[in-house]
């Protein structure tokens, strides 16, 4: 097996090493009832790599990836442009094959790239502090939740109906446990009345903008209506290249930021792994989840960087942790580091023009077909329609064309009748002329 | 005349009338290692006796900090947040953790004297 | 600090002037002193190029940013530079032996990258529609037939996305069919040389957690636990092998008891990779058990992540499995989303995340499995444990294995007392290793013995390269013990940093790059 450096000869030697009469002795606390044979195992034998690429490619050739042709998913995962750099760095073998940077003298490549990345999360995102991340955007919003529960000492969390389904979904089921998990009406294309639910029970508001539906919500009303009732803002940011053209939260007067960072530097990769990003504010820094990268210097003066407030974590505080999370989304967070890093300030907030000019056009375009409507008025790269006729069966249509056309409604609110209709579009810049013309003629052939 | 007496959980508590000034011993200090950060109970919050009130951490430890016996929070250590290594320099005096009033004799008399806490560091 | 400085620049414009830089000695030799990005960016430099877009702020809600974020411009080949540097201040398995315990630092295959990035993988949308992602379900749905054939277990949740996600994953279905059993069990055993994930997993699912010893010998103390099982308990939490490296003999009488007490069986399933082909944990009586593919089945560690945790679970507790489920339809595969497309039985508890766990490692655990095949995933653990021991008995007359008499698993335990009165610590032991060009094993775990020495050395290694660090440590041990402790004071010396201050880091944290002050003109 060529992953396996031990001869036979070596194992044998080993052995007597050992002073073993064969490997069966080194498993003798096991009890025998539990040993199994081989054959048991209903599974193929070793293969090459050859046979392996194979079989796999032949998989993934089932696939249509989002770059073989017009594509216009986004709710949550976005289609971008990661330029090659990205990959070729993120491969080497000092950041792919290293574990959790416990050992600062010989990991400072890992800390201070987190270093680096918390500061870009904490600059994208307006707020003072952010983590070394969390797995997605999702468990970063439960997270979110729970953190804002500890701080206001308080269970209920008002939930936007333009909070992504699914985040919600997740929110109740880890939230849930510490306090009641209130959904707002889902109202597509219009903004909620969150402040009238806002009472002294409350521990936290859950915004996300833009929404699920591509609508820009503003959130400093909400921010002051919560404050004044001693609750918490939290704003979740689902395309947060968003930020390259619209308001920060922390601006806005959100407490804790959480965020998805896929769009930057990593690939769609059918849901994941993505980058969690999370940000607040330093008076709440103690009660963060996730690790935290500090600056520091070593015994000869020079700048370091260790990992650090590491009593809030797993390890050492057990049972009274902060969070249970101790992997985090390491070499993601470096994708999402380095790609920042090449596109600077100027890249990203050309990258954010783009992607809304990109949209805009496409909104333009399908809204003049016949029957078609924009539902958000407001909207940065991702848009919902009101279509004639029931989206699902439409989107399988226009695949058909080897158009995708988007991700509707139904599919993430299911019980909610009035979604039936609604296409969810996103379009960035990988968007071209001709895939907004493909997408227009095919709709209209659809239609 | 005030008297201090210690807990098995390494706190001193100095009793003056029915005020009392809560700290954690020299031994619990050097254990610890460098203190950075403390975490102390808000003003006025009552707490009984052997109940959590504060939090002590080094780099690598967070310890609980039990109130020997029961009262009112009547003032937190302050100093220590800016300067959590008071704990480490002087922690049977300036390194004092919080003050609390209306404590009960009672639950003093059941606590260790000098003596006999340091008869019990003794056995660790 | 206030946010409006956030919007200023915060890159010094222009150029930055040779005498900024390090020197020459300060730089020693090819190991480069590197500043931060934002102290090397500049306006006006960029690696991206990308058009100037007019657009109208019409569709905006009056929400257009407006001040500057500050990120800094670099040009691709700064860039480049920039982390090619930081990456050679890293250790990693590529370069060494890495003997993490209960880390498992094994080789990663580079074929498995190569699976994960192609296109019909690594460019697919969750979203996209059913008909176009039909080849990635099927491959969830072979991994999931390994995973289940491996653990001899009927059902496994694909979703979590690390082992403390898979942990509360388990205990979140737990808690599910203990409620749908109309019963309140709200305590949780936990051995206490358990993961820390493990009674923070517990806390933070609602249980209360109840600690049990462990034997002088290194197991759980079967007859404590079975003492603690009663009306109120949930379940169970057992990593088996052990965090001591040792298997849990008595490991299906404890199923037996806490079956019959009417509580679960939740195992760790950190240290999977010392068992799998051999034995399956269906067959030791456990309900759910997360594999961390990161661990067992060689996704790479990316310093510090991404990991993926699916769940095992049996078939009491298969019926509680989250949401999103993987089903066969017609000759293909659906997920399903919601619950009124459930198949019958099933009660989902909930969703764990956004979306349905972690693809990119799935590929690459497949492609490590179907590469490995089940006679190589059966020879690769065996010489994981050929290998641990083989350490062990070259190494325990000089340094201490307190549960040395037997055999150990995958990872050999070691504690501090060969150091007794040579005033060097675990710490200074572990840290001069790296002057010897190895990482450190895992120290101070875990807490059941003192100044725990923890080394798994995978099976990853030649056996050159497993006498090599034997030599190496041995040397170690035997100058420790002769007095000779020069090398141990202050180590490590050969590194990129020396020891560095973690107390002033948390006594008053930097955790984020700021602007300098700009000097103030006199008034």
């Amino acid at each position: 097996m060529r992953y396996l450096p031990l001869s036979s000869d070596d194992r044998s030697a080993m052995l007597k090493k050992i002073g073993a009469p064969g490997i069966d002795a080194l498993f003798a606390d096991v009890p025998q009832a539990a040993v199994v044979p081989l054959s048991v195992f209903n599974l193929p034998d070793t293969q090459g790599e050859l046979e392996v690429d194979r079989a796999l490619s032949k998989l993934a050739a089932r696939n249509v990836a989002a770059g073989a042709g017009p594509f216009f998913c986004g709710a949550g995962a976005y289609k971008h442009h990661v330029p090659s750099a990205v990959d070729h760095l993120i491969q080497r073998s000092e950041f792919l094959t290293s574990y959790t940077p416990y050992q600062p003298e010989i990991a400072q490549g890992t800390l201070q790239y987190l270093f680096e990345f918390q500061t870009q999360v904490a600059l994208l995102t307006g707020m003072e502090v952010a983590n070394a991340s969390l797995y997605d955007g999702s468990t970063a919003t439960a997270e979110a939740v729970m953190m804002a529960q500890r701080l206001t000492r308080r269970g209920k969390a008002i939930l936007s109906g333009g909070l992504h389904p699914h985040y919600a979904e997740t929110v109740e089921t880890v939230a849930g446990l510490q306090g009641v998990i209130a959904r707002a009406p889902v109202t597509p294309g219009s903004a909620e009345d969150l402040i009238a639910l806002i009472d002294d029970e409350t521990a936290c508001v859950v915004v996300q903008s833009p929404d699920v539906f591509g609508l820009i919500r503003n959130l400093r009303p909400i921010a002051e209506a919560a404050h004044a009732k001693g609750a918490l803002l939290i704003a979740v940011v689902t395309e947060i290249v968003s930020l390259g053209l619209l308001e920060s939260p922390g601006a806005q007067g959100a407490d804790i930021v959480a965020a998805e960072g896929q769009s930057i530097g990593n690939g769609l990769n059918f849901g994941g792994p993505y980058v969690g990003l999370f940000a607040t504010r330093e008076k709440f820094l103690r009660q963060m989840p996730g690790r935290l990268t500090g600056e520091t210097a070593d015994i000869e003066g020079r700048r370091g960087y260790v990992l650090t407030l590491s009593t809030r974590e797993q390890h050492i505080r057990r049972e009274k942790a902060t969070s249970n999370i101790c992997t985090n989304s390491g070499l993601c967070t470096l994708a999402f580091t380095i790609h920042l890093s090449l596109l600077g300030e100027e890249g990203f907030t050309r990258l954010a023009r783009l992607n809304h000019a990109k949209a805009s056009a496409l909104a333009d375009r399908l809204c003049a077909i016949a029957g078609v409507e924009l539902v958000t008025p407001t909207f940065f790269n991702e848009f919902t329609l009101k279509l004639p006729k029931p989206a699902a069966p439409l989107v399988d249509a226009l695949a058909n064309k080897g158009v995708i056309a988007g991700v509707p409604a139904s599919r993430l609110l299911p019980h909610d009748k009035s979604a039936a209709n609604l296409l969810i579009v996103a379009a960035t810049e990988t968007c071209t002329d001709d895939d907004i013309a493909a997408f227009a003629g095919a709709l209209k052939e659809v239609l | 005349m005030s008297e201090t007496r210690f807990t098995d959980q390494h706190e001193w508590v100095t009793l003056d009338g029915d005020n009392a000034t809560v700290g954690i011993t020299k031994y619990a200090a050097e254990a610890l290692g460098d203190v950075v950060f403390v975490e102390l109970p808000q003003k006025g919050r009552k707490v009984g006796a052997g109940a959590e009130a504060a939090v002590v951490e080094s780099v690598k430890a967070a310890s609980e900090v039990y109130s020997p016996v029961g009262g009112e929070v009547s003032e937190a250590n302050a100093a220590l947040e800016a300067a959590p290594a008071t704990v480490n320099d002087d922690p049977e005096g300036s390194g004092w953790f919080f003050k609390l009033k209306g404590v009960s004799a009672g639950d003093f008399a059941k606590l260790m004297t000098k003596d006999a806490y340091a008869e019990f560091v003794k056995g660790l | 600090m206030d946010i409006e400085a956030n919007r200023r620049r915060v890159t010094a414009p222009g150029y930055h002037p040779p005498e900024e830089l390090p020197t020459i000695s300060g730089d020693r030799g090819l190991d480069h002193e590197e500043k931060l990005i934002f102290e090397i960016g500049r306006d006006g430099v960029t690696g991206v190029d990308l058009p100037q877009t007019q657009i109208a702020a019409t569709r905006l809600g009056g929400q257009k940013r407006k001040g500057a974020i500050g990120l800094p411009g670099l040009s691709e080949p700064e860039v480049i530079r920039h982390y090619v540097r930081l990456s050679r201040k890293n250790y990693a398995i590529d370069a060494g032996l890495y003997p993490l315990g209960s880390c498992t630092m094994k080789h990663n295959p580079r074929l498995n990258e190569k699976m994960a990035r192609l296109p019909g993988f690594g460019d697919l949308h969750p979203l996209a529609p059913r008909s176009t992602t039909q080849g990635a379900l099927e491959l969830i749905s072979e991994l999931m037939g390994w995973l289940t054939t491996l653990t001899g277990m009927p059902a496994v949740a694909m979703s979590p996305k690390a082992g403390a996600h898979g942990e509360l994953c388990g205990l979140l279905a737990i808690r599910a069919a203990i409620a749908a059993r109309g019963e309140n069990r709200p305590r949780i055993l936990v051995p206490e040389s358990a993961h820390g994930t493990n009674p923070a997993t517990a806390a933070f699912a609602g249980f209360t957690v109840d600690e049990v010893p462990a034997k002088p010998n290194g197991r759980v103390d079967a007859e404590a636990l079975k003492a603690k099982l009663g009306p109120d308990v949930a379940a169970i939490m057992l990593t088996n092998p052990n965090t001591c490296g040792l298997f849990e003999g008595e490991v299906i009488e404890i199923a037996k008891a806490v079956h019959e007490a009417g509580a679960y069986f939740y195992c760790d399933g950190a240290n999977f990779n010392a068992i799998a082909g051999r034995v399956r944990p269906g067959d030791l009586g456990i309900d759910a058990m997360h594999i961390n593919l990161h661990k067992t089945f060689s996704t790479p560690h990316g310093g510090g992540g991404p990991g993926a945790g699916p769940v095992v679970l049996s078939a009491a507790l298969a019926p509680f499995a989250p949401l999103p489920l993987l089903v066969a339809e017609g000759d293909g595969f659906k997920l399903v989303e919601d619950r009124d497309e459930l198949p019958a039985g099933a009660q989902p508890f909930g969703r764990m995340s956004a979306f349905h766990g972690q693809m990119g490692m799935f590929v690459r655990a497949l492609s490590y499995m179907l590469s490995h095949g089940r006679d190589g995933v059966r020879q690769a653990s065996e010489d994981a444990v050929l290998s641990a021991n083989y350490i062990l008995a070259s190494l325990k007359d000089v340094m201490s294995a307190p549960f040395g008499d037997g055999p150990c698993m995958h990872e050999a335990l070691f504690d501090d007392s060969f150091l007794d009165g040579t005033g060097v610590t675990t710490l200074d032991f572990a840290k001069a290793m790296i002057d010897e060009g190895y990482h450190p094993m895992t120290m101070y775990f875990p807490l059941v013995v003192h100044g725990a020495m923890l080394i798994e050395p995978t099976e990853s290694e030649s056996r050159e390269s497993l006498d090599r660090f034997i030599h190496v440590l041995r040397e170690m041990a035997l100058e420790a013990k002769a007095g000779k402790t020069a090398r141990f004071d202050g180590a490590p010396r050969l590194a990129p940093r020396r020891r560095l201050d973690e107390t002033a880091a948390a006594r008053k944290p930097v955790l984020r790059w700021k602007r300098p002050e700009l000097p103030q003109a006199a008034e």
